[in-house]
């Protein structure tokens, strides 16, 4: 069994590493269309794959996390940014789950 | 010169740090449950938050929570951090290609780890090359939630009523819907690709043959392969970003 601290070094190292590596090596502008356009989507893709169906799991009950995400789509879709957004999620699942639980 | 360059980097500084608040608050409600994890592993309030202020990594430190409570080897722990972790190397490969080739150095070394899906999402949708001081902002508040959320779960448990954790948890989600939709309004390739993706992110959950693979396992590969296919389906013009893009696609 080793030191906690020893297991926070490697998990901080290698997760470091992973991280700036690319950032610090690969520094010349990719041409590659494909590349290009793959990158381009990623963060999309990604992001997508992270709000559903988490957002229904994360809250106490279902009904109120697609609430949230249907009322954020709406929030979204007519102009309303970050920090808006995230806030009407939170007020929509607190206020759902007063009546759901 | 000077001032102005002064006055730009505070302006930058203020816009992450306001952009960061929803993803610190999300942050701070999913740190607080990691805690819970990180008290299981004998970790104490002081070293969860050191762990959470150097990793930055959710799913990558809930892993090694558990390895720790195993008593793992620390051959394991790197190798699990390395694979968990690799969605980071996506990220820090899209970063570079937005990131100035003038830009001081050391700057990639100081946001380069703090490479989350959040802040690199909010870092990547800005139009034009990456700002550090705008990650930096966003940093600053987003990062310490992070590390005293994961200190204050060790140490106090269920501090927080259910029903506060619960509507803070979506907070993260509100703001990941913040920065796809405006681009679906523009692109119908963007608002396809994100009916695709909670199609197919709903199923990779309950598809039986898939139940052996972790949730950060099953994100790398519906990523690759998507994107892959969006990007070969339609290729995204150079000079797209921001613009075109939306045209026919």
């Amino acid at each position: 069994m080793h030191s906690k601290w020893i297991y926070i070094l490697v998990m901080f190292g290698v997760t470091y590493l992973v991280r700036v590596l690319p950032l610090t090596i690969f520094r010349k502008p990719i041409n590659s269309r494909f590349v290009q356009s793959f990158l381009y989507y990623v963060p999309y893709v990604t992001l997508s794959l992270m709000t559903f169906p988490a957002i229904i799991q994360a809250t106490q009950s279902p009904i109120a996390g697609a609430l949230a995400l249907a009322a954020g789509i709406i929030a979204a879709w007519i102009g309303a940014g970050l920090l808006p957004v995230a806030a009407i999620c939170c007020t929509v699942v607190f206020a759902a789950e007063l009546f759901l639980l | 010169m000077q001032d102005i360059a002064g006055k730009r980097r505070k302006e930058l500084l203020s816009q992450g740090f306001r952009d960061g608040i929803p993803i610190g608050l999300g942050y701070f409600a999913v740190a607080f449950s990691l805690g819970i994890s990180a008290r299981n592993a004998g970790l104490t309030a002081l070293q969860g938050g050191i762990a959470s202020l150097l990793c930055v990594a959710s799913a990558g430190e809930y892993a090694g929570f558990t390895l720790i409570a195993s008593s793992a080897a620390l051959t394991e722990v790197a190798l699990m951090m390395l694979i968990i972790n690799l969605r980071y190397m996506l990220m820090s490969l899209a970063l570079a290609q937005k990131t100035d080739p003038k830009m001081p150095f050391f700057h990639r070394l100081i946001f380069g780890g703090a490479i989350t899906d959040e802040l690199f999402a909010i870092n990547i949708a800005r139009p034009g090359l990456l700002e550090p001081f705008y990650y930096y902002g966003a940093m600053l508040i987003s990062v310490p939630l992070w590390a005293v959320g994961t200190s204050i779960g060790i140490a106090a448990g269920d501090i927080l009523p259910a029903r506060v954790v619960s509507a803070l948890s979506v907070a993260l989600y509100g703001m990941f819907i913040a920065i796809i939709i405006p681009k679906a309004r523009k692109s119908k390739v963007i608002a396809c690709l994100i009916v695709i993706c909670f199609a197919a992110s709903w199923c990779a959950e309950k598809l039986a043959f898939l139940q052996g693979l972790s949730s950060g396992t099953k994100t790398i590969i519906l990523t690759v392969v998507i994107a892959a296919a969006a990007a070969l389906l339609f290729p995204v013009d150079k000079d797209a970003e921001g613009k075109g893009e939306g045209g026919d696609a």
